[in-house]
């Protein structure tokens, strides 16, 4: 059994449907990285995944439970976390406060969590007291993933950590994200940079206008003439490895 | 050098505060303690309704009936029952958390502009309600409520209900003060900057709502049983909208979410028509061009909170504070 099971999920904006009906597992342990040009879906799917969005039909499972009914608070708990695109983090707050509220589902702040989360990124231990509104875009993302991390997933949802980041940072955040699935947790990522995330996913799906267009090992995709066209750019080298 | 100002404009107001405070009932004439004991009944008001409004964001129009179920609660149970004001304390924190609960359930789930408009209803139906009931005392409201005792020793004096007013404020203070850093504060603090973010760190927003609207509404509710001890008598018009709005100026006016604010506007709101009783005729006019004017010339409040003062910083650097990340990031890749 998969750890996550999407089954046909179609989900809506008032009459306007986004999904129509898509599929798609990652099994434990996975990277699996979800494709797909400006407004083909990703953001709508992961947000329904999470219980942020109800989904119109269609069953999504977490770890052998249904979750597609269940409010965003009560699956966090179940050990599904969701780092949402663009506004990450509670720019008000400190990075103490918002690591701190990562572990809100906790009665105490687990201080091992805090312990990885500051190994990950020494950076914000450095910045602890200091107000994450004033922290530059990358250290922000860092926040984000490691407020994620602080409620102890089984699976994280990464929603393009690494937009508009420069080159070396999306390069640090791609390498600390293997990191952190290495360590076991199991990471499905909605990437824009799709060379990166063919590199770093074991697999992908290609989202295309609501439906998966394409599937498969991400070397098999790497070298898909559809996808080199579309999201690789024509003649991009191929550095996919299998 | 303006920050360094400020902190000593900050620290010397802080101990005129507590020298005011101490010395007032040990110099003061006796009007002048109720002046002061009222300015507590105000700051006990502010800090309550500055748990929904200041940390959890939620507009409150008719934050009175809370206060006076508070005060009636304790007016009929000493009056009728004769029961000692200390038992009546967990009594009117039971009434003002469950009408929190019953008026709180239905709402919290709806835009927050809906709670303004139940909320006003609900102040409404209080007051109309303990106009008309008689065993609320109908418009004359209830009196010859009896003294506070401790040990056998009534606190009868202006004195001495001061003092219990002060012990009152610094309960509530306390309360206050801890919420703000507890795990709730954080999570009243994530949801009002974005709810979507804050339920996907796990927290339940309409929960956490509730719970800033249940412990406001005992916070007025040990406000009002004060207020019924020292007055001995009470009445539906200390409970109009009016007096909620009044209580949401104090906020206001001394900086959301910000509790040192909360105690200065509270003296301002209660001061300032005292003060211009030399002008009767034009008194009330007066005061309110005076509130005016304060919030043109500070609109972040009397004493800003740390909060406050970071939102309102944030929009103003919003560009320089780009162009500093971009250059950090730059920074970072020459590590
Ligand atoms: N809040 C919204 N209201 C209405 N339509 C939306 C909303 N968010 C996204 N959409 C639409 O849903 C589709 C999928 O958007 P999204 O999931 O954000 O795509 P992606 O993340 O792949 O760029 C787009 O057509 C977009 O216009
Ligand atoms: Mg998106």
């Amino acid at each position: 059994m998969n750890l996550l099971e999407v089954r046909n999920l179609v989900t809506a904006y008032g009459s306007i449907e986004a999904l129509h009906g898509i599929s798609l597992d990652v099994a434990d342990g996975e990277i699996v990285a979800l494709l797909g040009a400006n407004g083909a879906g990703k953001t709508t799917a992961l947000r329904t995944i999470s219980g942020l969005l109800r989904p119109r039909s269609g069953e999504v499972w977490f770890a052998g439970a249904r979750i597609d009914r269940r409010p965003a608070h009560d699956i966090v708990r179940l050990g599904l976390t969701h780092v949402p695109e663009g506004r990450w983090i509670f720019s008000l707050m400190t990075v103490d406060e918002n690591l701190r509220l990562g572990a809100y589902a906790e009665p105490r702040v687990p201080q091992a969590a805090l312990d990885r989360v500051f190994t990950l990124f020494p950076r914000l231990r450095e910045r602890r007291a200091q107000v994450a509104g004033t922290l530059s875009g990358g250290e922000q993302q860092m926040l984000a993933i490691a407020r994620a991390l602080m409620t102890r997933p089984r699976l994280l949802l990464l929603d393009e950590p690494s937009m508009g980041l420069a080159p070396v940072l999306v390069r640090l955040i791609i390498q600390t994200i293997a990191e952190i699935n290495r360590d076991g947790t199991t990471v499905l990522i909605v990437e824009q940079n799709a060379s990166a995330a063919l590199r770093l996913a074991r697999r992908a799906y290609v989202l295309e206008n609501g439906r998966v267009a394409l599937e498969g090992p991400s070397a098999d995709l790497a070298k898909n003439e559809r996808v080199r066209q579309a999201y690789l750019g024509v003649g991009a080298p191929l550095r996919a490895q299998g | 050098m303006n920050a360094l100002g400020n902190r000593w404009v900050r620290g010397a107001l802080v101990v005129a505060v507590i020298v005011v405070a101490l010395g007032l009932p040990i110099v003061g004439t006796p009007y002048l303690i109720d002046v002061g004991t009222l300015v507590l009944v105000y700051i006990m008001l502010g800090l309550g309704l500055n748990v929904v409004v200041g940390y959890a964001g939620l507009l409150d129009l008719g934050y009175a009936a809370f206060f006076a179920i508070g005060a009636y609660t304790t007016g009929i149970l000493m009056d009728d029952a004769h029961l000692a004001f200390w038992w009546t304390l967990p009594v009117a924190a039971c009434f003002t958390a469950l009408s929190g609960v019953v008026i709180g359930t239905p709402t919290l789930r709806l835009r927050s502009d809906y709670l303004a408009i139940v909320t006003l209803g609900f102040g409404e139906i209080v007051r109309i309600a303990a106009t008309n009931l008689t065993f609320t005392g109908g418009p004359e409201g209830l009196y010859g409520i009896a003294h506070p005792t401790i040990g056998g020793f009534v606190l009868r004096s202006p004195q001495a209900l001061y003092f219990l007013g002060l012990a009152f404020v610094l309960v509530v203070l306390a309360g206050s003060y801890n919420l703000a850093r507890s795990r709730l504060g954080r999570a009243w603090l994530a949801i009002r900057e974005d709810e979507a973010a804050a339920q996907a760190a796990g927290i339940y927003p309409v929960h956490s709502k509730l719970m800033a609207y249940v412990l406001g509404a005992v916070f007025a509710g040990a406000a009002g049983s004060f207020f019924a001890v020292k007055l001995t008598a009470i009445n539906p018009s200390s409970f109009t909208f009016i007096q909620s709005v009044t209580i949401l100026m104090v906020i206001i006016l001394g900086g959301m979410g910000s509790l040192p604010g909360v105690i200065l506007a509270a003296a301002v709101i209660v001061v300032l028509p005292e003060v211009l009783r030399a002008f009767d005729q034009v008194r009330m006019f007066a005061f309110g061009i005076g509130l005016i004017i304060l919030m043109l010339v500070r609109p972040q409040g009397l004493w800003p909170s740390r909060i406050g003062q970071i939102e309102r910083r944030a929009v103003a650097v919003s560009e320089a504070s780009a162009a500093a990340g971009v250059a950090a990031d730059a920074a970072a890749t020459t590590e």
